[in-house]
């Protein structure tokens, strides 16, 4: 998985710490974990959950590496000078691979007609690790669609629970509309109202956290098709190849978030 | 047990006052809503949000984390079956079905009266006096049809729990075998005078030490010189990772931080422990005194028991002992007398969620969080409880600790092995005559552990709990202790007729049931472990599908967040591999076989047409 150099805004700063990525010297700045530090060095590490503009999660685990031969979320690992890192190896990728499977499997993911398709991040990697079939026997859940608000549509089938709208929607509307519940396989997202609907939260469409979601979870109405599939974002580049392009952007908001699940 | 006439706004405001308004209390005040009301309305979800200045949406996501916790009614009287393996094995089910068919209902569902709900639950930690359940929470073991009658009909009388007879609720300690920590002979407060004075003898003043550190001063002798002792005991956690207690304790002493908390771990929700519900009976005194210690050596002020609700049966017990505590001056302000030893010790509740054992997730809980376990690093003993430096520790540990601290580290390490110091408790439960607690020094055999408590006929011991291994005959040789068999304490024996997929199978279901879901290998995983393990039991099991076991068990163990994921696959793989003959007697085919039962489809289609002819039949046979 060969990656485009990437222009990262701010050179990094007066350091020589560094540690390893697949033999290669990455330098870093105290605070950043792994994947911050590769991204920003124009280093590709797969991920799904992780966004430059949110604090990392670590729940997808599709960033996992190997440091120092044990494996690691790279998104959440804290970079220490002189770290072996491996990432870019047959072992890591096939794990990547079962974990976008495990992903399908669970939810109700029918790519040619959902709206998201071509602009979907499980989808893109999806392709781009070379997920041939589903692998394993699909769940089938019975999933709800929360249609109630003027603009947005809701398709939990696709959901993939990582959070970032949770985050979006405190971190930087200051408006906490989604929060996770349940667990396990009962784990799903809700809405602050206590109707459970959309439209009783205050959830706008300029809202951040209306963009995030990587998936097709969180449809703007009105809109779907607009931009016909095979020209979409992921339909013209994979999504190794852009993935760096974004990558080190600054965060927008706080760094609170009222309804997040991990304390850490 | 009639819902008040001022619901719900004043169960509100009594939960709000009695844990002080703040929103880490947020999980003890749901239980005692959850308690009044039998079920948490969202009404009362969005009164907590304001009062709280919280979403609703994360209120209403703690609810929908814990078991215990409800959205909708559950009724006057909420029954739970615990569903361990020993429960099952002792008769659980039948009394199940026995009750419901009695009562007239289906299990989980609420009855059409709105009287009660009957469901399982993970074990209740009964092991050696089950089956269980939980009535509003209360445990009673040793059921039986006659036991079962009983409590049906004090429901349909609607009879106040309080007013049900007590022997209904009757726990046994069964302590079988007792070494050096059952058998101590500390009185409360001996073991923190022998902390203070060990202090004095190096320096001045003890306590004066004990807060100059709590204000960022260089630590002096007094807490130094007990941490040194609990460090040369050797001493490692009995919670089941077994990290140097010594070592954890001082880098908490060492960390930065405003404030410092000592937090005792009493989840105890692997399936097949019991121990720590015992000693939280009869050993009270020794938990908090080694808490206390702890507290002395770290600088904390103060304590949390987190106690799965399980156990809430203990709760006034465990209540009503920490207040003689404080009134003969072992908790509170100047501890024995030494100005500036100030500590007390607060029991916050678990709600059902075995997850909220693992140590981050419990501090997560303990913020009155979902119990999801943290990123680590940081570890708690840096960033615990509200970000503060925290040590968290097993029951026994702290109990170990209270002993060390008396008698010193070399009397410890009299015991045990080179590599394991001291003793360790052992909950002994399944096919044997004498179930209970056995207290051994770490090195005895599985062997002399299976003759002592009687069982003549095992073929397998599960060893620490699903999470821990499953051996057979062939390991009956091998010692408890950290360099062999590590253990937790659960010691379940399984006899040679039974049925070790069936164990593997109960232990599956389990992690399923308690993935807290946060990551993905282990949310899908362990339900895709599930559903394999109840294809072989359906009969459509292939080799095909004992490949994917592996694959998930590799997937699990390299990408799980926790502990839970990375042994979820530990029955299967063990059973497979010990006991194969259990899951090739399941299979029908030895090639791939559909999950989709082609002619079990179309079974309701007979019904309804009346029809059970050959041509109403579809068999895969017949058309290859
Ligand atoms: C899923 C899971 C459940 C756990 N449950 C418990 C428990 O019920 N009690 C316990 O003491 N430790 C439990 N642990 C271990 C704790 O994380 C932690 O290691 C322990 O409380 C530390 O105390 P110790 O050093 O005294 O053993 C659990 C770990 C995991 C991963
Ligand atoms: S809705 Fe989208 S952004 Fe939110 S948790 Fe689900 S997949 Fe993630
Ligand atoms: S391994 Fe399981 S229990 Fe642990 S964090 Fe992941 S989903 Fe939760
Ligand atoms: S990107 Fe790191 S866990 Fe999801």
């Amino acid at each position: 998985m060969t990656a485009t150099p990437a222009m990262s805004p701010q050179p990094p700063a007066a350091t020589t710490a560094t540690f390893q990525l697949d033999g290669r010297e990455v330098p870093f700045n105290e605070g950043q974990t792994i994947i911050q530090a590769a991204l920003a060095a124009g280093r590709y590490i797969p991920h799904l959950c992780y966004h430059p503009e949110f604090k990392p999660h670590g729940s997808c685990k599709l960033c996992t590496v190997k440091v120092n031969g044990r494996p690691a979320a790279s998104c959440t690992l804290p970079a220490q000078a002189g770290l072996v890192v491996e990432s870019d190896t047959e072992e890591l990728n096939g794990l990547r691979r079962t974990l976008v499977q495990m992903l399908f499997a669970e939810g109700n993911h029918f790519c040619p007609s959902c709206e998201k398709s071509g602009n979907c991040t499980l989808q893109a990697l999806g392709y781009d690790l070379g997920v041939m079939t589903a692998g394993f026997r699909h769940f089938f859940p019975d999933r709800p669609v929360d249609a109630s608000h003027p603009d947005i549509l809701l398709d939990f089938n696709r959901c993939i629970l990582c959070e970032l709208c949770v985050r979006a929607s405190c971190e930087v509307d200051g408006k906490c509309v989604f929060a996770l519940s349940g667990r396990g396989q009962t784990k799903h997202l809700v809405v602050n109202a206590a109707s459970g609907r959309l439209a009783d939260t205050d959830a706008d469409l300029a809202d951040k956290a209306m963009e995030v979601c990587p998936v097709g979870v969180i449809i703007k109405k009105r809109v779907g098709f607009a931009q016909p599939i095979g020209q979409r974002r992921y339909d013209a580049r994979p999504i190794s190849a852009q993935a760096l392009e974004d990558a080190p952007r600054p965060g927008a908001g706080s760094p609170g978030c009222a309804a997040c699940e991990e304390g850490g | 047990m009639t819902i008040p006439e001022h619901f719900p706004e004043q169960v509100v405001e009594d939960a709000l006052a009695a844990f002080s308004g703040r929103p880490e209390n947020l999980l003890q005040m749901l239980i005692r809503i959850q308690a009044a009301l039998g079920h948490v309305p969202v009404d009362v979800m969005a009164r907590l949000a304001q009062a709280l200045a919280l979403p609703l949406a994360r209120i209403r996501g703690v609810v929908g984390f814990y078991a215990f916790l409800s959205e909708t009614p559950q009724g006057l009287y909420r029954v739970r079956f615990s569903d361990n393996i020993t429960d099952r094995m002792q008769g659980g089910p039948a009394l199940l079905e026995q009750m419901c068919r009695r009562l007239w209902l289906e299990p989980g569902h609420l009855s059409e009266d709105g009287l009660l709900t009957v469901d399982t639950t993970s074990c209740t930690g009964m092991c050696d006096q089950g089956p269980a359940l939980l009535v509003n929470g209360l445990a009673i073991p040793r059921l039986d049809p006659a036991r079962i009658d009983r409590i049906s009909d004090l429901i349909l009388a609607r009879t106040p729990l309080a007013d049900w007879p007590e022997a209904l609720f009757q726990v046994d300690d069964n302590l079988r075998r007792r070494d050096r920590l059952l058998d101590h002979d500390l009185a409360p407060g001996d073991a923190l005078r022998t902390a203070l004075a060990r202090g004095r003898t190096g320096d001045r003043e003890a306590a004066a030490n004990a807060r100059s550190w709590r204000e960022g001063m260089p630590g002096g002798q007094g807490p130094l010189a007990t941490l040194e002792e609990i460090k040369h005991s050797n001493l490692r956690g009995r919670g089941g990772a077994g990290f140097t207690t010594g070592l954890k304790w001082e880098a908490c002493r060492n960390a930065p931080g405003d404030a410092r908390y000592v937090v005792c771990n009493a989840d105890e929700g692997e399936p097949g422990t019991f121990k720590d519900r015992v000693l939280l009976a009869s050993q009270a005194d020794l938990l908090w005194e080694g808490m206390t210690v702890c507290a002395y050596v770290v600088g904390a002020r103060q304590g949390f028991l987190y106690l799965r609700g399980e156990y809430l049966h203990l709760l006034q017990p465990l209540e009503a002992s920490l207040a003689r505590r404080r009134r003969a001056g072992l908790l509170g302000r100047d501890i024995l007398g030494q100005a500036g030893f100030d500590f007390d010790i607060t029991i916050h509740l678990g709600a059902g969620a075995y997850v909220c054992g693992e140590e981050s997730a419990l501090l997560e809980s303990l913020e009155g969080k979902r119990g999801i376990p943290r990123n680590r690093p940081p570890y708690p003993v840096s960033h615990g409880y509200l970000q503060r430096p925290t040590v968290v520790n097993n029951v026994e540990t702290f109990c170990a600790a209270a002993l060390v601290a008396r008698h010193g580290g070399d009397w410890y390490r009299e015991a045990g092995t080179a590599k394991s110091s001291g003793t360790k408790l052992l909950s002994v439960a399944g096919d044997c005559s004498r179930p209970g607690i056995y207290e051994y020094p770490f090195g005895v055999t599985v062997a002399q552990v299976l003759a002592d408590c009687g069982a003549e006929d095992a073929q397998a011991v599960q060893v620490s709990g699903p999470s821990g291994v499953c051996i057979g005959r062939e390991g009956f040789g091998r010692r408890i202790a950290f360099e062999d068999l590590a253990t937790a304490g659960a010691f379940t024996i399984f006899n040679s007729q039974r049925d070790m997929f069936l164990v593997a199978r109960n232990y599956t279901r389990f992690f399923a049931h308690e993935s807290c879901g946060f990551c993905t290998p282990c949310r899908v995983g362990t339900a895709m472990l599930k559903n394999i393990m109840d294809k072989i039991e359906a009969g459509h099991g292939t080799p095909y599908d004992l490949a994917e076991i592996e694959q998930l068990d590799r997937v699990l163990q390299t990408s799980a967040h926790c502990g839970l994921g990375h042994t979820a696959c530990n029955p299967t793989l063990d059973t497979l591999k010990a006991f194969r003959p259990a899951y090739e007697r399941r299979m029908t085919s030895l090639d791939f076989e559909p999950a989709f039962d082609l002619d079990g489809a179309l079974a309701k289609a007979r019904q309804m047409t009346g029809r059970d002819d050959a041509g109403a039949h579809l068999s895969l046979k017949d058309h290859p």
